[in-house]
C-alpha cells in the first residue's frame, strides 16, 4: 500500500491509498480520479495515462522501457519528468509519491 | 428538471455502459443511474481476455474497470445477472424479464455485440468455444494446457491473440480461415503476411481458403474440424472467432433506426432524442471519412460513452477522435489509427523483416490510416496527423532517417 497524491491540472488534489501491485493509472481509474483516461486499460499503446512525477521520486519509480519513451516521445505536452502512468508498479516504496496531470490527455 | 438530477437508465454493464456511468459521475450528474447487466459481473475489460488474462499475466480483479464498491458508493444502482426485454418508448420505460419495470429520463443502449455463430453440424458439441465473456474465457483457458490441440476458426484479432496465447500455454494451434489471407477485413495484406509468418515461427499451422463444413465429436465433445475438402483436422477444442454482431433486436423493437447497429449521431443520440446508444452495438458517423460505419473497439465505445454523458449533461462535447484500435501477440505491439477507407497508395515505412514498421494509407497527402508494428512513433504521429489532415511527404514518409516530426509538408 502506498498514499498517492494525484493533482488535476487545475490543482485539484486526490489523496489515495493505492494497493501493491496495482498501477499507478490503476489506482487513479479506479477511484475515478479525472485527468487520467487510459483509453488502453495499461497496454502501453495510448499514452492517456501521462502524468508528470515529482522529480524526488525519479529513481523510486523506475526507468521506463523503450516502448514507454518512445510513446512519450509523441506525446502532447511532454516534459523531462513525463510518464505513463500505467507502467509505474506501486509499492510501498512509492509512499507518498505526488503525481500531477497534464492539461489534456488526447 | 435540471441535467444532473436526470434519471439514467444504461442498458448493457460492459465496457461502455459501465464507461458511460463513470462519465456521468465525472461530470457531476448526481440523478439516479440504474446499470443493468446479463453477465453476472460488474463492467471489466475484455481486451486481456485473449491477452495477458487469457496467459495468466493479469487477475479476474485487475480486469475490472471499478472495484465492486464503487457502484453503491455512487449511487449507481448496478443490476447484474438481469435481462432487459423491452424499451417502452411512449411510457419511457424498460422492462425486465422478471416483468420489473424501471423509469427512465435517459436510456443508454449498450448492449455491445455477440460472437457470430458458425451454423454448421456439430456446432453444439462440447468444446466447441467462442469468445467473448469473461465466463467463454474461463473455459478457453481450461481447454489449452500444454499439448493440448486447439483449432482456431476463423484468422482475425481474437483468433490470433488466442493463437498466440495458446502457444505461450503449449497447446498445438492450427488456425482455420476461409479467406486467402488472414485478418482479411481488417488490415491491408502486408499485415496479413507478417502476422502468418511471425505465427509461424511460433509454431502456429494454418489453412488458409479452407472452408469449415462440419464439426465432428465422439461422446457429445469435439474431435475435430471437417473442412470442404474432405480433411479432418484432429482437436481437443475448436474456438469459433468469426466475428462478432451487434445486439440491436431491443432497440429495433422499440422502434428505433438500425442498420448495422443502432444508427446514432455524434452525440450518441438514437432518433429518440431520449435514448443514447453507445459502443459495439452502435452505427456512427465518421465526421474524418464522411460516411457512417460500425466499430468494434475499446477506443470507440469510450469515445461515444463520453459522448452520450456530454450531451445528458449539456456539456460541450469533446475534440473529434480518429478511430484506432491496438493488438498483442507474442512480443508484437500492432497499433492502428484510422480506417483506409478512400485510400490510393500504400506505403511501408521501416523494416518488414526485423518487425518494426508501420504501413501508411494515403489519399493523396493525406493520411488515412496507419498500422504501426512496435511501432510507437509512426503511431503516434500517424494518428495526429491524420486527426488534423495534415498533408505529409511520401518521400520524408517512405525514408526513416527521417524523424516522424518532419514527415509533415
Ligand atoms: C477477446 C476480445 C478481445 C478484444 N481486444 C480488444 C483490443 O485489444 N482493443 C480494443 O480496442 N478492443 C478489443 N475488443 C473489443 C472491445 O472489448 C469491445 O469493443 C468493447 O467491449 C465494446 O463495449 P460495449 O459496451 O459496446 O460492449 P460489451 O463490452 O460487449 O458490453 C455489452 C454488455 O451488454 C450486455 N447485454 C446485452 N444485451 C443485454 C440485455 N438485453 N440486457 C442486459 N444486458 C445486456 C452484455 O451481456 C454485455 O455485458 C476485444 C473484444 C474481445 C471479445
Ligand atoms: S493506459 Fe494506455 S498507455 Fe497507459
Amino acid at each position: 500500500m502506498a498514499k498517492i497524491t494525484y493533482i488535476e491540472h487545475d490543482g485539484t488534489q486526490h489523496v489515495i491509498d493505492v494497493k501493491t501491485g496495482l498501477s499507478v493509472m490503476e489506482g487513479a481509474v479506479k477511484n475515478n480520479i479525472p485527468g487520467i483516461d487510459a483509453d488502453c486499460g495499461g497496454a502501453c499503446a495510448c499514452a492517456t495515462c501521462h502524468v508528470y512525477v515529482d522529480a524526488a521520486w525519479k529513481d523510486k519509480t523506475g526507468t521506463p522501457s523503450s516502448m514507454e519513451e518512445s510513446m512519450l516521445d509523441f506525446a502532447e505536452n511532454v516534459e523531462p519528468t513525463s510518464r505513463l502512468s500505467c507502467q509505474i508498479k506501486v509499492s510501498d516504496e512509492l509512499e507518498g509519491l505526488v503525481v500531477r496531470m497534464p492539461e489534456s490527455q488526447h | 428538471m435540471q441535467p444532473q438530477d436526470s434519471k439514467v437508465v444504461i442498458v448493457g454493464a460492459g465496457h461502455g455502459g459501465g464507461l458511460a456511468a463513470a462519465y456521468l459521475r465525472q461530470y457531476d450528474h448526481t440523478g439516479l443511474i440504474v446499470l443493468i447487466g446479463e453477465e453476472p459481473i460488474a463492467p471489466y475489460q475484455r481486451p486481456p481476455l485473449s491477452k495477458a488474462w487469457l496467459k495468466g499475466e493479469a487477475d479476474a480483479e485487475s480486469l475490472k474497470l471499478k472495484p465492486d464498491s464503487w457502484y453503491a458508493e455512487n449511487n449507481v444502482d448496478l443490476r447484474l445477472s438481469t435481462v432487459v426485454s423491452e424499451i417502452n418508448r411512449g411510457a419511457r420505460t424498460v422492462i425486465l424479464s422478471s416483468g420489473e419495470v424501471i423509469g427512465y429520463d435517459h436510456l443508454i443502449i449498450a448492449t455491445g455485440a455477440r460472437a457470430r455463430a458458425l451454423p454448421i453440424p456439430g456446432a453444439d458439441l462440447n468444446g466447441v468455444l467462442e469468445l467473448r465473456t469473461a465466463a467463454d474465457a474461463e473455459r478457453l483457458k481450461a481447454a489449452i494446457g500444454p499439448g493440448k490441440k486447439l483449432a482456431v476458426i476463423g484468422g482475425g484479432y481474437v483468433g490470433l491473440e488466442s493463437a498466440a496465447s495458446g502457444r505461450a500455454l503449449g497447446a498445438h494451434v492450427m488456425v482455420i480461415e476461409r479467406e486467402s489471407r488472414l485478418l482479411a477485413r481488417v488490415a491491408c495484406e502486408v499485415l496479413s503476411s507478417f502476422f502468418q509468418s511471425y505465427h509461424e515461427k511460433q509454431g502456429v499451422a494454418f489453412e488458409l481458403g479452407a472452408s469449415v463444413e462440419a464439426l465432428e465429436g465422439k461422446d457429445g465433445h469435439i474431435t475435430g474440424v471437417r473442412l470442404a475438402d474432405g480433411r479432418l483436422i484432429e482437436c481437443d477444442a475448436a474456438l469459433v472467432g468469426v466475428g462478432a454482431v451487434p445486439n440491436e433486436e431491443l432497440a429495433r423493437d422499440a422502434g428505433l433506426e438500425c442498420t448495422n447497429g443502432v444508427v446514432v449521431d455524434l452525440d450518441a443520440r438514437t432518433s429518440d432524442p431520449h435514448v443514447f446508444a453507445i459502443g459495439d452495438v452502435t452505427h456512427r458517423p465518421l465526421p474524418l471519412y464522411e460516411r457512417n460505419f460500425r466499430l468494434e473497439s475499446v477506443p470507440n465505445a469510450l469515445d461515444q460513452a463520453k459522448h452520450a454523458a456530454s450531451a445528458i449533461m449539456g456539456r460541450a462535447q469533446p475534440a473529434p477522435e480518429a478511430p484506432w484500435f491496438w493488438s498483442d501477440q507474442y512480443d508484437l505491439k500492432l497499433q492502428i489509427a484510422g480506417i483506409p477507407f478512400d485510400a490510393d497508395a500504400i506505403l511501408v515505412r521501416g523494416d518488414v523483416a526485423s518487425a518494426k514498421f508501420a504501413v501508411f494509407h494515403l489519399k493523396g497527402d493525406l493520411v488515412q490510416a496507419v498500422e504501426a508494428v512496435n511501432a510507437p512513433p509512426e503511431f503516434m504521429m500517424g494518428r495526429r496527423l491524420l486527426e488534423h489532415r495534415t498533408p505529409v511527404s511520401r518521400e520524408k514518409l517512405a525514408d526513416t532517417t527521417i524523424s516522424m516530426k518532419e514527415v509533415a509538408v
